[in-house]
Formats: structure tokens, C-alpha cells, sequence
């Protein structure tokens, strides 16, 4: 254990925002880097940004802090990563979008109608044998709304995985000078 | 003016002072090949791509300027793909041009189409697909700027053929115009420097592990003037051979899996790791678990994906060697670390009986031997190459090389083939030197059809082949770790003399220890290629050796009995 009672050690879900250039095969690299460095991808998140030519990714990662170091440098090797940033210790929003399909006949919808309340979830088709409700949040309050949607029978489901973004209106540089070599806090001794 | 994106090809080749290009046309590349003609760039005609890889290789490694190789799409674009490996491997810079078939057929699985850009994604630096005339200039520049700065690497430009025939206005330029998320230099965290004199500081039994990256960097005074000053022993990698001289003092030689005993055993008892442009490949660490346990640790790279890759480190500096050293270095007092390099002088032990050079001539031809007399004769003047195996790592141990880039060998990927190739391109590379190609008879045969390329090109080389008629290393293996149960090791090999002949070339055979000086001089006085067939002791081992895995200072000796033997001699001898 290490100040910040944090263990570099100790395995979690490390989240990355990576900026890179909109070119094609760019995602190609990003996915043969964590293959070819058997980095375990949770999951990957891919879409445009306010800025033209560049792209946005969110990279879920489950490894220790020294590993995730190493994400992060191996990242920026890649000579179309603009900028990364591991936000894993820092305050802020994550969010995973779902669409789930969901059997509600005239006889159970109002009870799914009801459960996907209480999650703030929406429906946004109806058929008279299914519904497709859709829910924004972190990935507990999905799998959370999963489970109580499973006994009705779920038929189809599609997540986009997670997307972060920091809180407050700081916005580190775009071309940073220096990285870091190891975790910060002594760590590695 | 109005250029072709062939012509742009060769106008960025001119430009970036390239001289030669290793190749083989093909279909889709035929443009550009035709386009050479009218500019004053040498081609060199290989007998398979991988020998231009590999002469790109050795001629960037030699230079230290980008080499070249051109191929043509498909089947000439794959066989490019070991030689990319080992400069990656090795941090090499060169440039791979191949064609493509025209972009309306990308995709289609057309004639001689690979999607060349998808194989090389993990074994270059960066790769590109150009299908736009536009992109060739640019894009070539990029190529070159990418390859040789940073920690250096291949870059492969794949051109489709449409691209190479279109014509656009092309206007020259310098820099690179684009490239916002490349980041050769990279710096560390001030703190990290203050860590590091304090680790320096402190430590007692300090041992600086010296890689490529000294040489890369051209840090090989500043190096001399840092362990001179602090009184710190150096050791070498197989690739950071000659970045201190063999013979100075503190020089205590090479590391790892068959390095020096006293060296593995130093590194164990170290309290300080330095580690200068090296990366810590399983080679030279053995048992990571066991790995100088004792040490802290400073590691000092240009790449930070290499820091806490293998082994976890107490200090990580990101950054050129070099500099970072001029920066630490005026921080530094003056130390003596007398007890420590006594004592490791004390841990040579009877490695000086044991080893092969103090047994008696029996008459029968050692491997080593032959080395050792190659680097006596030619007053270890020439640069060699070597290929991999046996022969590699003698030349490694019996080769003293006193200057920088004087030692080009497939260290990262061990690709066995390399030499032949990329002794042609080092000659390239450096005229006037003499360039020895120290080969097994295995890893020759892998690329002796280029050979023929020496006699077309009339370029002069010698070729050591260190023939014991075995994969010598791999029965090396058999015999320790699998019984003695040599499974496809024994190797018939060609009349190596005659193989001489037939491409009009000279071939000496060497039987016995009183021959090779003879043939050596005869090699170095005949102004073509020459080929010398060293038949070697079948049976002999590259000592000491730490097997794959086990603990650094676990090391397999000469067998005493040999050694008892030469004791008995020696003392019979009149000491």
C-alpha cells in the first residue's frame, strides 16, 4: 500500500480518453496494440469530437497501476494518438448508454413500464409483444435494471460501453512535455 | 513543377541524401522502377526481399542514416516482412517501399494483392497506404522523419500503382508538415533526475548494464567520462557491444544468457542497477522473479513504454541518453568503488582456465579459436556481421571490439539469414572499411543466394562460415536440456568452395588451426568476395550459458573435465 491508501498492484477497471487523428485504420492500431501487448480491452467507446479530423475514444481496462502506465505510454507511441489521459483516479462522469428488448405483453407492461421508471430508463418503441427501453447511466445502474428486467425475458440488447469525461473546466494540454515513467506516489518502491 | 508520384518517389529518395535502394521490381511497383532511371540513386538487385530488408538493416546500423528497400506488392511485399521484424526488433531505421495494386482493386483480392499495410501493423514503427498522388511527398517525408528520430524503427510506405502513374504540380519542401501526435522527445519528470543522483550517490556496489541506446545516441565518451568519474563497472548487451571500448578498465563485458560469469554474478550482488539504453530483454535478465533482487534500480530510456516493462525500476528517466547523462553527470562527486571492483575481480575465478583460449592446441579447429584469430590478424580493424547462433555469441566473447558500430547482429528477433544481406549493406554503408560476414552454416544457407548479388554488384566482402555441420546452437539445446537427441540439427551444407566458384567468386577451405591465418590474409588481399569454410569441432558448446529461465548467476560451465586437462597442461607447461 502506497499514500492515497491506493495499491498499484491491485487490479481494477482503468478508464482512458484518447484523442486521436480521424484516419482510417487508426482504430485498427489502438485494437492490434492491445492485442499484440495482451492488454485486456473491457471495453471501447469510438465517435467524432467538437474538432474536425479528430476522434474520441474511451478505453475501459482492467489491469493494475503499473500495467495501466504502460497503456498509457504505449498509447502514445502510436503516431496517431494525440493525447491520452487516464481518468481512472480522477473526478469524474462515466456513463454507458443501453437499448434493451424486453417481452411486455398487455399483461406485463405496465410492470416494465413501472421497473424502467424507477431507473430513470425510457421506452422508446412499442410493439404489442416488446418494448425497447433505452438507459443512460454507469454500468451498475444497467446491469442493475438487467436484472429485474431478465425475469420478463430480455430478447436483445445492445450497450455502447463507457464514455468519461473529467468534471470542472480544466482541459490539460493537448501536447504534453512530459510522461510520466512510473506511477506517481512511490509506487515502485 | 509537373512530377509523377513515381518521380516524387525518387525526388524525397534524392532529397533525403539516400544513395542506395536494395530491391526487386514487380508489377506494382514498375512505375517507380521505371522512374529511377533519371535519378542518381545506385540500386542494388537482391535475390529475394528479405535480403533488402536485411541490406537496409545493416546499411542503417553501419551509417547510422535510413536505409532503403523497394519491392513490388504481394508476394514481394511478405517476403520483406522478416527483415521488418528484426529492424523493429533492434530499433533500426529504415524505409520499405512497396507497390500496391491500383486502389480500384484494393480489396478485391486482385493479382499479387496483401494487404501489406495490415501484416507490418505490429512490426513497423508506423506504416502507410498512399493511393493519392497527392500524399506521396508528404507522406515520404513523413516516412523518413518518423524512422530515424525518437527511438528509431522501420517505416513501410505501400503506394498503389494508380498513385505512382498520376501527375500533380510537386513542389519540394523540408520539414514534415503533419504530424500533431508524434512525440520523439519526450522528457521525464524533473524529480526523476533528483532520484536518480540520490540512488547514485548512496549506492556501494553499483553496475552500469550499457545497451544499444548508447550508441543510438552517441553517448559513448560521455559514458567513458560518467564510470570514469564515478568509478562505476560497465557492462554491455550483445547490441551495446563496442559503445565502450573492450579493453578499457572499467569495460567488465558482456551480460545475460552468454555473457561473462563474473558478470551475471556482478549483477546479482549489485546494490544499483544503472541501465543505459537497454531494455532488459529476458536474454539478459534470466529468472525475472530472482533478477538482482538486491538492487535498486535506474533505468535511463528513450522509449517510455520500455520503463517497468520487464523489470519494475526505482527510477524511470524517459529520454536521450546522452543528454540525460549531461545533465547528471557536472551533478555528480567524484567516487572510488575500489572493494566492489576487487571483488569483482575476485569473481572471475577460474574463469580464465576454463576458458577455450587457455586449453591446449590439440589440433582439432575450435569455433572459437577461429574467431579469436580473425580478430588478431586483422588487428580487429574490420566491422563484422554476424548471423545468429553459436558463431554469434564466440564472436561476441572472442571479438573484441574496440569502436562504436563495429558489431551488426540480430540481436531482438535472432533472424537467422542476416548475415549475408546485411554484410552487403554495410558495405555500402562504409566503403572503405573492411566488412567480414562471420555466418553459421545454417543461417548462411538461409540467404546464400546472395551471393549472387556480391558478384553482380562486384562488391567485396569476406565470409566466415563457421561450419560445424549442425544448427549448432539449437544441438547445443538438444544435448543439455533434451538428451542429446539431435531432431533435425544435423545439416548437410554444399561445397561451400565450389558454391564460390560457381558464382565466380574465392573459396578457401581451413581444416586445421595453422591454416587460417593464411586463409584470413589471402581473404583480405583478393579484391572480390571471398568465402572461407571453417570446419569446426562438431560437438562444442557456447559457455558459460544460462539456461532460458533459470537464474542469472545459474550458469552452465565448460565441463571441468576439459578443464582439469588444461590445468594438467598448464602446470605441465613449465608455470
Amino acid at each position: 500500500m502506497t499514500d492515497n491508501g491506493r495499491n498499484p498492484l491491485r487490479e481494477g477497471i482503468h478508464t482512458f480518453v484518447v484523442y486521436v487523428e480521424d484516419k482510417p485504420g487508426v482504430l485498427n492500431r489502438v485494437a492490434s496494440l492491445f492485442r499484440r501487448r495482451a492488454f485486456n480491452i473491457e471495453s471501447l467507446a469510438v465517435g467524432p469530437t467538437d474538432r474536425p479530423g479528430i476522434s474520441r475514444m474511451t478505453i475501459a481496462v482492467k489491469t493494475d497501476d503499473v500495467v495501466a502506465r504502460r497503456v498509457e505510454a504505449n498509447l502514445y507511441k502510436l503516431v496517431n494518438v494525440l493525447r491520452v489521459e487516464n481518468v481512472t483516479h480522477l473526478p469524474t462522469v462515466m456513463r454507458d448508454l443501453a437499448l434493451i428488448k424486453v417481452k411486455a405483453d398487455s399483461s406485463t407492461r405496465a410492470q416494465v413500464l413501472q421497473m424502467c421508471d424507477v431507473f430513470r430508463a425510457r421506452a422508446v418503441d412499442v410493439t404489442p409483444d416488446s418494448l425497447i427501453v433505452e438507459i443512460t447511466g454507469t454500468e451498475e445502474k444497467i446491469e442493475s435494471l438487467c436484472e429485474v428486467l431478465r425475469p420478463f425475458g430480455i430478447l436483445e440488447m445492445v450497450r455502447t460501453g463507457r464514455v468519461a469525461m473529467t468534471r470542472g473546466s480544466d482541459v490539460p494540454s493537448t501536447n504534453p512535455e512530459f510522461v510520466a515513467a512510473r506511477v506517481p506516489n512511490g509506487s515502485a518502491s | 513543377m509537373e512530377r509523377k508520384g513515381a518521380q516524387i518517389v525518387w525526388e524525397v529518395l534524392t532529397q533525403e541524401g539516400v544513395e542506395v535502394v536494395f530491391g526487386y521490381p514487380g508489377g506494382a511497383i514498375l512505375p517507380t522502377y521505371d522512374a529511377m532511371l533519371d535519378y542518381p540513386v545506385r540500386h542494388v538487385l537482391v535475390r529475394h526481399e528479405q535480403g533488402a530488408a536485411h541490406m537496409a538493416d545493416g546499411y542503417a546500423r553501419a551509417s547510422g542514416r535510413v536505409g532503403v528497400a523497394m519491392a513490388t506488392s504481394g508476394p514481394g511485399a511478405t517476403n520483406l516482412v522478416t527483415g521488418i521484424a528484426t529492424a523493429m526488433m533492434d530499433s533500426s531505421p529504415i524505409v520499405c517501399i512497396t507497390g500496391q495494386v491500383p486502389s480500384t482493386a484494393i480489396g478485391s483480392d486482385a493479382f499479387q494483392e496483401t494487404d501489406v499495410t495490415g501484416v507490418t501493423l505490429p512490426i513497423t514503427k508506423h506504416n502507410y497506404l498512399v493511393t493519392d498522388v497527392e500524399e506521396i511527398g508528404p507522406t515520404m517525408r513523413e516516412a523518413f522523419y518518423v524512422a530515424r528520430s525518437g527511438r528509431p524503427g522501420p517505416v513501410l510506405v505501400d503506394i498503389s500503382k494508380d498513385a505512382q502513374i498520376a501527375s500533380i504540380e510537386y513542389v519540394p519542401a523540408d520539414a514534415p508538415e503533419r504530424l500533431p501526435g508524434y512525440r520523439p522527445d519526450l522528457r521525464a519528470l524533473p524529480e526523476e533526475y533528483e532520484h536518480a543522483l540520490e540512488l547514485i550517490e548512496e549506492a556501494e556496489r553499483p553496475i552500469i548494464l550499457a545497451g544499444h541506446g548508447v550508441m543510438m545516441s552517441g553517448a559513448m565518451q560521455i559514458l567513458i567520462d560518467f564510470a570514469e568519474k564515478t568509478q562505476i563497472p560497465v557492462t554491455t548487451t550483445l547490441l551495446g557491444l563496442g559503445g565502450i571500448p573492450a579493453s578499457h578498465p572499467l569495460n567488465q563485458g558482456m551480460m545475460g544468457m552468454h555473457g561473462e560469469s563474473w558478470v551475471n554474478h556482478a549483477i546479482q550482488e549489485a546494490d544499483l542497477l544503472l541501465a543505459f539504453g537497454m531494455r532488459f530483454d529476458d536474454r539478459v535478465t534470466g529468472n525475472l522473479k530472482t533478477y538482482a533482487v538486491n538492487a535498486k534500480k535506474i533505468h535511463i530510456d528513450i522509449d517510455p513504454t520500455e520503463i517497468d516493462k520487464n523489470v519494475r525500476v526505482d527510477v524511470g528517466i524517459v529520454g536521450d541518453l546522452r543528454e540525460t547523462l549531461e545533465i547528471l553527470l557536472p551533478q555528480l562527486t567524484q567516487k572510488e568503488h575500489t572493494a566492489w571492483l576487487e571483488h569483482i575481480d575476485e569473481l572471475r575465478g577460474d574463469s580464465a582456465v576454463r576458458d577455450i583460449q587457455s586449453l591446449p592446441d590439440t589440433g582439432a579447429l575450435y569455433a572459437a579459436h577461429v574467431i579469436n584469430d580473425i580478430w588478431r590478424i586483422t588487428e580487429g580493424k574490420p566491422i563484422i556481421v554476424t548471423d545468429v547462433g553459436q558463431h554469434q555469441m564466440w564472436e561476441a566473447q572472442y571479438f573484441k571490439h574496440e569502436k562504436p558500430f563495429t558489431l551488426i547482429t540480430s540481436g531482438g528477433l535472432g533472424t537467422m539469414g542476416f548475415g549475408l544481406p546485411a554484410a552487403i549493406g554495410v558495405r555500402f554503408a562504409k566503403p572503405e572499411d573492411e566488412v567480414w560476414a562471420i555466418v553459421g552454416d545454417g543461417g548462411f544457407q538461409m540467404t546464400q543466394a546472395e551471393l549472387s548479388t556480391c558478384a553482380q554488384e562486384g562488391i567485396k566482402i569476406n565470409v566466415a562460415i563457421i561450419n560445424n555441420g549442425f544448427l549448432g546452437m539449437v544441438r547445443q539445446w538438444q544435448e543439455f536440456f533434451y538428451g542429446r537427441r539431435y531432431a533435425a540439427t544435423p545439416m548437410l551444407s554444399p561445397d561451400f568452395v565450389k558454391l564460390a566458384d560457381a558464382h565466380g567468386l574465392l573459396g578457401l577451405r581451413v581444416e586445421e588451426r595453422g591454416q587460417v591465418e593464411d586463409a584470413v590474409r589471402r581473404a583480405q588481399q583478393e579484391p572480390g568476395t571471398v568465402i572461407i569454410d571453417f570446419r569446426v569441432v562438431q560437438e562444442d558448446s557456447v559457455y558459460p550459458m544460462v539456461p532460458a529461465g533459470a537464474d542469472l548467476d545459474a550458469m552452465i560451465r565448460r565441463p571441468s573435465s576439459i578443464v582439469e586437462t588444461a590445468e594438467d597442461e598448464l602446470v605441465g607447461g613449465g608455470r
